[in-house]
Parts: structure tokens; C-alpha cells; sequence
């Protein structure tokens, strides 16, 4: 179960980062953040974001043209 | 070893070429980067405390693409850039146009407004240096850039971009 949802649907690069790290900043170790993104680019920017940063990418996964990701804070 | 620093040197002050420093400067910001641009030449007028003068021209940008940001889908997908003589950019309000129809096209494709971009970069910390230099060359008053400005010289880009041995720079 995520902690806190961000939907960042509509938004291109590199909104749905920006939003992202801005909600993991007000959250706390070990919780999770649930995404949801419409750029296809974040795919690949949410696995260089957690491998750079270091919070973890638990879930990516595509279902009608919506991404969604699960990250939880280091 | 990843790199703990950004310097990017802007030296594009049209509409289009804006995005290109501040995207690359606040994400780099948001993977815990420490992020420095150094702004000279035309790059200055990305500092502008209004950034609605801005414009794209189509002229001497063969890689353009010209698309209608609106009409139906077919309308949209014609490029008019290679059918159209060059000679007809030159004609007066074809920059306001251009720029009209890119900020159309960039609402329309969820990409942030370029002061939008810039206020990220400044939440995040990114440090904005101007050229002092090119600020006087060009006859800037410190008033028309916004006040988040530190005016330095090249020795102090140098400085930023030595801080630390995991420096990754930028020129555009």
C-alpha cells in the first residue's frame, strides 16, 4: 500500500521528477509513493531517478497508457 | 563514481533554447546534484525579470518544425517548414507567431512554462550567475534581471565548476 499518491498524468518531462522528488521530500524513510504518469519517457527517468537518488523503484508497470510506479524513500 | 555537481553555461536567450539549461538544472537539483548556471551573451535574457519577450524565430532554424498546435489531427501533423520559402520568415510578426504557436504546442504537450521551469530551479537552489561582463556589454541594469542573480566573472565560473572533483559542465 502506498503512503501518498502523486498524479502526474499530462505532465512531460520533467514535471513528473520534479513532482515526484517534491513529494518524497515531505515524506518519511520507508514510506511509498505511488505515480502515475502519461509520459512515456518516465519509464526509463523513475529507474535513473531511484538509481541516482537511492530510493527504491518496488513496482513500473503500463496499463492503457498510464505508468505507474511505486517508490519507496530510502 | 556519480557526479555531486551541475554547471551548466547558458549562452541561448531565445524562447526554445530557455528550456534546455533550466530542465537539465532542475532535475539534476531534484537527484541531489548541487547545480550552478552560468549565464553569458544571449543567455542573459533568460534572467529577464519577465521572460514574456522571449521569442522563437524560424529564421536560420532549419530543424524547426512548423505544426498547427490546433485543427484536427491531420492538419496537425503537416510540417509547413519545408514548404514554405524561406523568404516568408522574414515577413514583420512572424517571430510573435512562431512563439505563439510553440507556447501553444508546449501547453499542449504537459511541458512546464518557462518561468515555471525557472522558479523549480530556484526553489531547488540552483545558483544563477551572470556574466558581468556581458551584462554591461549588452547594457543590462541589474534591475531588469531578477534579484536571485549573483554577477561574477569567468574566474568564478572556473571556481564553481573546480568546488568539486566530481564536476560534470554543460555548455549551451
Amino acid at each position: 500500500m502506498a503512503d501518498q499518491e502523486l498524479d502526474a498524468s499530462g505532465l512531460n518531462c520533467p514535471l513528473p521528477i520534479l513532482r515526484a522528488k517534491k513529494a518524497l521530500n515531505g515524506m518519511t524513510s520507508g514510506q511509498v509513493l505511488h505515480i502515475i504518469a502519461t509520459d512515456p519517457g518516465s519509464v526509463k527517468d523513475f529507474e535513473a531517478f531511484a538509481k541516482q537518488t537511492g530510493n527504491v523503484l518496488q513496482e513500473s508497470k503500463e496499463a492503457g497508457g498510464k505508468y505507474e510506479f511505486l517508490i519507496q524513500k530510502s | 563514481m556519480s557526479c555531486e555537481k551541475l554547471t551548466i553555461i547558458a549562452t541561448k536567450g531565445s524562447f526554445d533554447w530557455g528550456y534546455p539549461p533550466f530542465i537539465l538544472a532542475s532535475t539534476a537539483a531534484a537527484l541531489g546534484k548541487e547545480v550552478t548556471i552560468f549565464f553569458t551573451f544571449y543567455g542573459l535574457a533568460l534572467l529577464k525579470t519577465d521572460l514574456g519577450s522571449l521569442k522563437v524565430t524560424p529564421i536560420g532554424n532549419p530543424a524547426m518544425p512548423m505544426k498547427m498546435p490546433f485543427g484536427p489531427k491531420w492538419l496537425q501533423s503537416i510540417d509547413f517548414a519545408p514548404k514554405v520559402p524561406n523568404v516568408l520568415w522574414n515577413l514583420p510578426f512572424i517571430d510573435a507567431f512562431s512563439t505563439s504557436m510553440m507556447k501553444k504546442t508546449v501547453k499542449n504537450n504537459g511541458v512546464a512554462p518557462l518561468t515555471e521551469l525557472r522558479e523549480l530551479c530556484l526553489e531547488a537552489e540552483v545558483k544563477f550567475m551572470a556574466c558581468q561582463m556581458t551584462v554591461e556589454l549588452f547594457g543590462y541594469e541589474h534591475s531588469d534581471l531578477i534579484e536571485e542573480v549573483e554577477y561574477v566573472g569567468a574566474a568564478t565560473y572556473f571556481d564553481e565548476s573546480n568546488e568539486s572533483e566530481t564536476t560534470q559542465s554543460l555548455y549551451m
